[in-house]
């Protein structure tokens, strides 16, 4: 079972999350709910790089020769960060020219775009 | 569509997402068991080839620097597509007669004064936080640290300024021009320490600083700790200009972008208001 625990709990968030978007009346609302199911991917990458025993890869204080977890996928999950606050902050601009050009920010009432 | 209409199409979709997912679980190595081998060959080199303690600022700045350079630049095409769309639109806000934009309405309402609690918590947090951040932007290759998580912190000094009630501080402590410059040498300073390394007949992004005699030291790890560094002040300033932008469009009547065209004059209006 602890086998795949980590990995089960990734599927839950991401179903969460995209129950929440699915069902949302809020643009500000949906835009945590895509927050929550990219938040995910953190769980997903550090948990395939976990090592039985391992301690985080950083050696100041010790020995070299320790047995550590996986450094690179938590180099690619500081990236996902990132890109998650690039993507969020632009999401964000776009919900404010949407409740000034309609005046609202449920989904549901916004015109269908045009071009 | 019916709200239930969805959900019932929602569940069927969830239901598909969920079998490929356990389907891929199982062909996973399990928890606990990663199998490498690119992980592990970087902890047994990454001390003698970068004089780094920090294993993942090492892979971020130096093994995958170039990718990382990407992503620099997808945080700074967000603050510049942050103020695209958020710019004042022509015609907007001018028209209609008696009809209040929401702008307007937001200038009107009444806002319960900050209470002298949260003041003095956020004025006290000022300096500590700005420490800290400049401390994990500098000591990337010692540390849990780096670039990416001091800019944030940094950014927050600036934020608490906000917090504690002084918006106008804020924006004076944060003009559009210096974050825009800072912006700009943060991250063309990355691109540039790696073009500096083309120019000596050396890979791009290749480490050619000197490496220092004791790992994780300060002065160790060469071309590590100055692209941090330059990470640092790029995160906090777009930081800073996306959080802005957004106050902008909530506080004051007009984009930043517009105020800065304006130049001096509407900086003079508001520290007249002031």
């Amino acid at each position: 079972m602890m086998q795949v625990f980590p990995f089960l709990v990734v599927a839950w968030i991401v179903l969460m999350g995209l129950y929440g978007m699915v069902t949302s009346r809020d643009l500000i609302h949906l835009i945590v709910c895509l927050i929550v199911v990219q938040s995910s991917t953190y769980v997903l990458l550090l948990g395939v790089g976990y090592v039985t025993g391992g301690v985080a890869p950083y050696f100041f204080d010790i020995s070299p020769h320790v047995k550590a977890v996986d450094p690179v996928v938590q180099a690619l999950t500081l990236t996902d960060v990132v890109v998650e606050a690039a993507v969020t902050a632009l999401l964000l601009s776009f919900a404010v020219q949407a409740h000034k050009r309609f005046g609202t920010l449920d989904p549901h009432e916004l015109a269908p775009f045009k071009g | 569509m019916t709200p239930r209409q969805r959900l019932w199409l929602f569940a069927f979709g969830a239901a598909g997402l969920v079998a490929c997912y356990l389907w891929a679980f199982a062909g996973l190595p399990g928890f606990g068991n990663y199998p490498g081998p690119y992980g592990p060959a970087i902890l047994r080199q990454v001390i003698a080839q970068t004089n780094a303690t920090a294993a993942v600022s090492a892979i971020n700045f130096e093994y995958r620097g170039f990718d990382t350079v990407g992503e620099e630049f997808i945080l700074f095409t967000a603050a510049a597509g942050m103020a695209v769309v958020l710019r004042r639109l022509r015609g907007e806000r001018q028209g209609e007669q008696g009809e209040e934009s929401p702008a307007e309405q937001a200038a009107s309402r009444q806002v319960p004064a900050t209470s002298s609690a949260v003041r003095v918590v956020s004025v006290l947090l000022v300096g500590p936080t700005a420490v800290i951040g400049w401390w994990l932007a500098t000591h990337a290759q010692t540390n849990p640290s780096g670039g990416f998580q001091g800019g944030v912190i940094l950014a927050t000094a600036f934020f608490l300024v906000y917090l504690s009630g002084e918006f106008l501080v804020f924006r004076r402590l944060s003009p559009v021009v210096a974050l825009d410059v800072a912006e700009a040498v943060g991250a063309g300073g990355f691109a540039a320490v790696g073009l500096t390394a083309v120019a000596m007949s050396l890979p791009y992004l290749y480490n050619y600083l000197p490496l220092g005699t004791i790992p994780g030291a300060i002065s160790s790890s060469g071309t590590i700790a100055l692209i941090s560094f330059l990470v640092g002040i790029e995160v906090a300033a777009a930081f800073v200009l996306i959080i802005g932008e957004l106050l902008d469009q909530t506080l004051l009547r007009g984009g930043g972008r517009e105020r800065r065209q304006g130049g001096g004059q509407g900086r003079r209006q508001r520290e007249e208001s002031a």
